[in-house]
């Protein structure tokens, strides 16, 4: 399973739908996922990918990862993984 | 109705190992937060906090007694000590028989249950101290503490996260009020520093790595602290009658749930509990001159509770002062009401008010007075002490000069 499958089976558990439901440019909102869930998300990504995700829920601007999407959180963690497995 | 007056004060906490200590320290807005120093701190992403430094339990406590006292009731004993000891009761007969102990924590012996865990998954034993249970267990501060004053009368323990002293100390002071106690000793306590205290707080990503500034618009989160803040709260009369100093008057309290959210906190909870402390106590909303801010730091709390002021306070809320002393000695958790009504005291008592330090840029989602950076002389006759707990829990108590 690529990344990008991985991450859209991560969101879609969260979000309680199903994969195919999960499009690239929905936002979080778009899927249902509030705060609490995006940090339990960030959570279940940094178990799958064994990385460390800059996240701070305070101030989701201020880190250095693109939450607006579901196409801009994967690329940030293909970024993160591509930083930090090498 | 009996009215309740404070009488004693004790605390121990990131600014000082007794009061005049921790409200000089307020006083000057010095800053209690600092690296943390224990146990594999180095695994933690978050290593700052308002750690209680040179506070050693050898030479304090005997051994059996080191034996029976986590942290946090090491603190809650020192700091019982204190406000029993400037209140000037000693409880002995009918005193004793009716007088009690309600104290607040959140997470009770969590040192304990941290260094035994680490005992039997870390390191393989396979056999623990026989006192790990009444050591940790969330009541076993306000046992002590009945054991060592001879207070016999209703004692338990509060827990609702971050509103357990408040809700403790709302609690103490009801049952003074309906006459049911001449006196109760009553606060809370908290001691999560430690490795998989701190652990479990990062999990949840509201921690600032660097600084707790609440209302200031660059806020990144909470900072955790520690210690205890104990209270005597007895019966006006009583405490006249024996000439008691008399530090201030308790005057109302109220609480309320959000029925909402686990974790975000609601602005309908917060002011239905303040407006409810306000009707309880009597006084109307214009006569509040500062209240002692739940203030964590993060961004969801602040600009929620300055939202919620607003609602109960209309314009008056541009008038009063709000500040956090979170700021300087962290998030006590449990424990963090009692150590924060020690800022009300000063305000009543010496007319100082405590500031919101870190304090950098405005925020226009918290645009009320916060006393930024320096604490300010002030003539206040009453004041709020808010606590909003995880799990929609709030308790506010309103407080009066005498």
């Amino acid at each position: 399973m690529n990344i990008q499958d991985k991450v859209i089976e991560i969101i879609a558990e969260q979000a309680v739908l199903e994969t195919s439901d999960v499009a690239l440019d929905n936002t979080l909102e778009d899927l249902g996922i509030d705060s609490l869930g995006l940090v339990e998300s960030i959570f279940a990504i940094e178990e799958a990918f064994d990385i460390s995700i800059p996240f701070n829920a305070n101030d989701p601007s201020e880190s250095d990862f693109d939450i607006s999407n579901v196409q801009s959180i994967v690329a940030g963690i293909q970024k993160l993984i591509a930083e930090q497995k090498t | 109705m009996h009215r309740v007056v404070i009488t004693g004060a004790g605390s121990v906490n990131a600014l000082g190992h007794d009061v005049p200590s921790t409200l000089e320290a307020m006083r000057e807005g010095r800053c209690g937060i600092g690296p943390l120093d224990f146990q594999d701190v180095d695994r933690l992403s978050i290593q700052i906090g308002g750690q209680v430094h040179g506070f050693e339990a050898e030479g304090r406590y005997n051994r059996q007694q080191m034996s029976l006292y986590d942290r946090f009731t090491q603190f809650t004993l020192a700091a019982a000590k204190e406000a029993i000891a400037q209140a000037g009761l000693t409880f002995s007969g009918d005193l004793a028989a009716k007088s009690g102990v309600i104290l607040g924590t959140a997470g009770g012996g969590v040192n304990t249950w941290d260094q035994n865990y680490r005992l039997v998954y870390e390191e393989g034993k396979n056999r623990v101290h026989p006192f790990v249970v009444p050591k940790l267990m969330n009541n076993a501060a306000a046992s002590h503490v009945s054991m060592e004053f001879n207070l016999k009368g209703p004692s338990f323990t509060v827990a609702t996260a971050c509103a357990s002293s408040n809700h403790a100390m709302a609690q103490a002071f009801q049952m003074v009020r309906i006459g049911m106690a001449p006196a109760m000793i009553t606060g809370g306590s908290e001691s999560m520093l430690c490795f998989g205290g701190v652990k479990a707080w990062e999990g949840l990503r509201v921690m600032s790595k660097d600084a707790c500034r609440p209302f200031s618009a660059n806020r990144n989160g909470m900072v955790q602290g520690e210690g205890a803040g104990i209270f005597v709260f007895e019966d006006y009369d009583h405490a006249r009658a024996r000439g008691a100093e008399i530090l201030c008057e308790v005057a109302g309290f109220a609480m309320s749930s959000d029925a909402t959210d686990i974790v975000m906190p609601s602005k309908n909870g917060a002011a239905r509990a303040m407006a409810g402390a306000l009707a309880d106590a009597r006084v109307n909303a214009d006569q509040v001159g500062y209240i002692n801010a739940h203030g964590t730091g993060t961004a969801a709390n602040d600009k929620t509770e300055c939202a919620a002021v607003a609602d109960v306070f209309g314009p008056h809320a541009d008038k009063l002062m709000i500040s956090s002393t979170k700021s300087m000695h962290g998030h006590l958790i449990g424990g963090t009401g009692a150590v924060e009504l020690l800022a009300c005291i000063m305000a009543l008592r010496d007319g100082v008010i405590a500031p919101t330090i870190g304090y950098e840029e405005p925020d226009p989602e918290c645009a009320l007075d916060v006393v930024p950076n320096e604490a300010r002389d002030a003539d206040v006759d009453v004041v709020l002490s808010n606590a909003f707990a995880f799990g929609g829990m709030n308790a506010v108590l309103a407080l009066r000069k005498v």
